[in-house]
């Protein structure tokens, strides 16, 4: 089974945010958390990214390019809501443009809670993803095996 | 040549192993210039395995026949300088090696991945003088282009050429994507053309560019070591020592300098190959 | 010999015949029958020189009636370019045409006991000469016959003067086979003045007034250089006794004095004709032309005439003051014009700027004058007129069909006129890719100017292939790049004809890569062996077998990765744009939440390194380098 835990690619995406959370998601890179030295990579392309990190609510503008992004990453991937606003909607849940959290247009696994998220738990969040990014690995593996 | 052959097969298995473990060294060196943890040592090597694992995926059927080429030339370009053979037709190789990975970034029609291959392109430009100007000064101290020749002369060849090492070492900053002249694939967080002429190339694809250029790393830093050897044995241990030092100040310009603009690059790359290899070369012809 | 008058006087008579025939189909025909029967003969006289040795051969014939023949049209011509430039108001240009005839006929007339020579001389350079004029030349008028049908299709704003431009080609093949057989120096007068009318008015073809500035500007710098070959044959003949080319390299190769002034001169009117530096403003404006006379004089065989002559002058200028200056200019046009090249999006004009880049190259191999360099500029020679030739065929049947030959819109024409991309594609890597010829060339030359110690050389060498390297790879990207267009807006209208000549010029390509180290022992180690007297293999086995490893796996790898990846299961993704793309690759959602259609362009530059920025000042330095340095060479015999 290859083991594929050790190198998260991250792609990170701002919905409809305060900001708070993404400052917070780059809080994890610097020197005090440094989530690099779990192999984590903030990317930036979907084309190389396994782990696709959302902060803020989904609105009307976005909603396609979310889906798009998510599209574009390859298999297996992993989805992580971060903040409350990616988890529901948070406090902008009512307002006129927004359709609520990531997990109205795409497949959300992890959910970060937090307004703004910690980085601990961002970090805490992205360590769970990857036990699910090899978990997926794993059964398609399997799968493959199964049919051949 | 029979030891060339042995050469040539050592650098073919050991060149991956050699250039992810310098990779992952300079990933951790940096980190620590950083004040942090950094990822372990071996990282590049996982980051590898994992692009193997995952779904194989692409914008444009051909980029992968176009990336296999690149990889294979650049193999070729090193077993050709790990062979003993001539050093101008190594070069030569790998430009068109380059080429071909131009042709894989614009074949996608991408944006990013297009705007990153004409910079590459400037990149290209800019240090191809200076590498073609390393092999004269190589001809002019040892008479030969056959680095057999050249490695095994009585003394070392950095002796005659000091200003060429110092035009193949800036330049070198530009072949190994290093900081201030990072421009082209956005290697180091840089953004702004989100991984330039890789944005295209997810999974097995990107596997083949990041061991492909482990083979080129190789093979520079193969030709920095040619500037040391000679055919005494001891000078073998005294070139990996220099080929640590040149990579370490690599690493330290990486993390201590921003980014400069194509225009910049050029003008500046030009200027040193003139002044440093010019100066070198006029010297070595009134010696010679 | 009897194929020898008759390569040189066949297409003269061809050329009348053309004329008097208006019907277009029966003159296609005998235009087709010609360039077959220029084709086989250039092969003939290949064969008849070879079985009798492959030694040089100096053919003697009782020429006076010739001679005088030769005076008449000379004076024909004169008053021709004295008329036509009467007619365009040029009137200063027709001095430049009397003076070089006048001082032609008076010495004609009032010569002195002249050493009877050949007039006639064959060798390997000479027969190379009329290989690439034959073959080239023929199957470039077979491609004339479809595009000019389709030129005139297109442009019916220029009056069809189809007969005119037939006649020119067929006149131009013969004054270009008399050029590089004849041995007698009056008799490579007068076919130098001839070409240089040819392509003056071949360039006055369309008779717009751009075109008839053009062809005048070139008309003048040619004749100038007529004019210094007119002034250093007669200064020879009077001081020497001998008008035969060999007669002026065996002096000046024994160091005689008298020989200096007119290597000077001769090598300078070369320099006009090869479009270099300062001189370079012609060739560019000669590219109003059709594109079959542009692949045909101005850049596979015409300008060659001025590398032709450099290259015999060649062992008589090496180590000289002349062969610094030759070698000075080239070395200096080959990084200027590269440079220049860069900023350039016409197609034609990306081509005409790398011939002049090219030339330069070779110009500096002559300049050199060693047997590596000479080896190394024949090669160059022989890659750049298939390559050149085949790529200014392409680009006039792409324009036909696209309505273009902008580089911008050939993007993605690998998949819009596929098989004119790729003969785009086999022309231009031929011109800069490893494995082919170009390289080992480059490689040649650089090795014998650092082992002349020419430093200025080796600068212009190194960074001058950076800067073509530059430009090729970027329009080669240009070609393979996924199309902007949805659906076959354009049709391929190439007509047989066409295709024809552009397949066996890339046959020709290809089999010249392959076969290179083969020729280089067979053919080019002799010719360099006539040459300089002496035997040396300029490719060293070591690179022999690093050449056909490289050549091998450049052809076999992108195969067999073809194979893998045609094979590779792979899913298609969507190009990232940033989420927007809408679908096929080609549009984005832009901030009006409409659909915008993506458009890449390449880099030019053209505010840093255009060529109204670097033309003047380039012009300048080579002028004043000239001036100097011609006064530096007669200064030094007279005084």
């Amino acid at each position: 089974m290859a083991n594929i835990t050790k190198s998260p690619w991250l792609l990170h995406y701002d919905g409809s945010s305060c900001n708070g959370c993404d400052i917070e998601v780059l809080a994890a890179l610097t020197p005090v958390y440094d989530a690099e030295r779990l192999g984590v990579v903030n990317t930036g392309d979907p084309m190389q990214a396994d782990i696709f990190l959302i902060t803020g609510g989904i609105n009307e503008q976005n909603k396609d390019v979310v889906k798009q992004i998510y599209d574009q990453m390859p298999r297996p991937k992993v989805v992580v809501a971060v903040g409350v606003c990616a988890c529901t909607g948070g406090v902008f849940k009512d307002c006129y443009n927004i359709l609520g959290g990531a997990d109205t247009v795409i497949p959300v696994d992890i959910y970060v809670p937090g307004c703004a998220a910690r980085p601990q738990a961002i970090i805490d969040g992205v360590v769970q993803a990857v036990a699910l990014f090899q978990q997926r690995l794993d059964e398609h593996n399997a799968q493959k095996r199964k049919e051949a | 040549m029979k030891l060339g052959f042995a050469y040539v097969l050592l650098y073919i298995v050991l060149a991956p192993f050699i250039g992810g473990f310098l990779e992952g060294l300079d990933r951790k060196i940096s980190a620590r210039m950083q004040r942090r943890v950094g990822p372990p040592v071996l990282q590049p090597f996982y980051d590898v395995k994992k692009l193997l694992n995952k779904q194989t995926i692409t914008v444009s059927t051909s980029q992968m026949f176009l990336l296999i080429t690149y990889f294979v030339l650049m193999v070729l370009t090193g077993a050709l300088f790990f062979y003993g053979a001539d050093l101008l037709m190594c070069f030569f190789v790998m430009s068109t090696a380059a080429t071909f990975l131009y042709f894989a970034a614009v074949v996608t029609s991408s944006p990013y991945s297009s705007a990153g291959a004409q910079r590459e392109l400037i990149q290209m430009m800019a240090y191809e003088p200076a590498v073609l100007l390393t092999c004269v000064g190589f001809y002019l101290a040892a008479g030969s282009f056959n680095v057999a020749d050249i490695a095994g002369g009585a003394m070392s060849n950095i002796v005659f050429l000091p200003g060429f090492f110092v035009a193949f070492v800036f330049i070198l900053t530009i072949k190994m994507r290093k900081s201030p002249f990072d421009t082209s694939a956005s290697h180091h967080m840089h953004q702004e053309l989100v991984k330039g002429l890789t944005t295209e190339m997810g999974s097995r694809n990107l596997a083949i560019f990041q061991i492909t250029e482990w083979y080129e790393n190789v093979f520079l830093m193969g030709v920095v070591g040619l500037f040391i050897v000679n055919s005494n044995p001891i000078s073998i241990a005294v070139a990996v020592a220099v080929i640590l030092l040149v990579y370490f100040l690599e690493i330290l310009i990486d993390n201590s300098s921003a980014r400069m603009k194509w225009q910049q690059m050029l003008k500046i790359t030009w200027v040193v190959t003139l002044l440093a290899a010019g100066v070198n070369l006029i010297m070595l012809m009134v010696v010679r | 010999m009897q194929i020898v008058p008759f390569l040189i006087i066949f297409p003269l008579v061809v050329s009348v015949l053309m004329f008097a025939i208006r019907v277009n189909k029966v003159r296609n025909f005998f235009a087709y029958l010609s360039a077959v029967i220029i084709m086989v003969g250039a092969g003939v006289l290949t064969v008849q020189w070879g079985m009798q040795g492959f030694a040089p051969i100096a053919l003697q014939y009782d020429a006076t009636m010739v001679d005088h023949v030769i005076l008449a049209a000379e004076i024909i011509l004169m008053i021709l370019v004295t008329v036509l430039s009467f007619k365009y108001k040029k009137y200063w240009v027709s001095l430049l045409s009397i003076l070089p005839t006048g001082l032609i006929a008076y010495f004609e007339l009032n010569k002195p006991a002249l050493e009877e020579v050949g007039q006639i001389y064959i060798d390997h350079l000479s027969i190379l000469m009329c290989l690439i004029v034959g073959v080239i030349g023929g199957l470039i008028v077979v491609y004339a016959v479809g595009y000019m049908h389709g030129y005139h299709h297109h442009h019916t704003e220029f009056e069809d003067r189809r007969y005119y431009f037939f006649a020119l080609l067929f006149a131009f093949l013969g004054a270009m086979f008399g050029f590089v057989l004849s041995e007698n120096l009056l008799w490579i007068d007068f076919f130098w003045e001839m070409t240089s009318i040819c392509s003056f008015l071949l360039i006055g073809y369309t008779k717009t007034p751009e075109a008839i500035n053009n062809c005048f500007r070139a008309l003048w710098m040619n004749l100038l250089g007529g004019c210094a070959l007119a002034v250093g044959i007669v200064y020879f003949g009077y001081n020497a006794g001998v008008v035969s080319l060999h007669g002026l390299v065996d002096l000046a190769v024994a160091g005689n004095k008298v020989a200096v002034i007119p290597v000077a001169l001769i090598a300078f009117a070369a320099l006009t004709k090869a479009a270099q530096l300062p001189f370079s403003t012609w060739l560019i404006g000669a590219m109003v032309a059709p594109t079959p006379s542009s692949a045909l004089l101005h850049s596979a065989t015409m300008v060659k005439a001025g590398i032709y002559v450099l290259f015999r002058l060649a062992p008589a200028m090496a180590g000289t003051t002349t062969g610094f200056m030759i070698a000075l200019i080239g070395g200096f046009t080959f990084l200027v014009t590269s440079i220049m090249a860069i900023a350039q999006s016409d197609g034609k004009k990306v081509l005409a700027f790398s011939t002049i880049s090219n030339l330069g190259l070779m110009v500096a191999c002559a300049g050199v004058g060693t047997a590596e360099t000479i080896w190394a500029g024949v090669f160059l020679m022989m890659f750049h007129a298939i390559s050149k030739s085949l790529l200014f065929q392409d680009v006039g049947a792409t324009e036909n069909a696209l309505h273009s030959r902008d580089i911008e819109d050939m993007h993605g024409l690998l998949y819009i006129l596929p098989r004119l991309a790729i003969f785009m594609f086999i022309g231009i890597a031929g011109m800069f890719l490893a494995p082919f010829g170009m390289l080992i060339s480059k490689w040649a030359a650089l090795k014998a100017s650092i082992d002349e110690r020419n430093i200025i050389l080796v600068f212009f060498i190194c960074f001058g292939s950076a800067t073509t390297s530059f430009y090729w790879t970027k329009w080669m990207g240009k070609i393979i790049s996924a199309s902007h267009l949805q659906e076959k807006t354009f049709k391929d209208i190439t007509k047989k004809n066409e295709v024809i000549s552009l397949t066996i010029h890339a046959i020709m390509m290809i089999a010249l890569c392959v076969l290179f180290p083969l020729i280089s022992r067979v053919y080019v180690t002799p010719l360099i062996n006539e040459m300089f007297g002496f035997g040396e293999n300029v490719l060293p086995d070591a690179i022999l077998y690093t050449l056909i490893v490289v050549i091998v796996l450049v052809f076999a790898v992108p195969f067999f990765a073809h194979l893998y990846s045609k094979h590779a299961k792979v899913n298609m993704k969507l190009s990232y744009m940033n989420g927007i793309n809408t679908g096929d690759n080609r549009k984005f959602v832009d901030s009006m939440g409409e659909e915008k259609t993506l458009w890449l362009s390449n880099y030019y530059m053209h505010k840093v390194i255009g060529s109204r920025k670097l033309m003047v000042p380039s012009q300048i330095f080579t002028v004043a380098v000239l001036l100097i340095m011609l006064s530096m060479i007669i200064g030094g015999v007279l005084v």
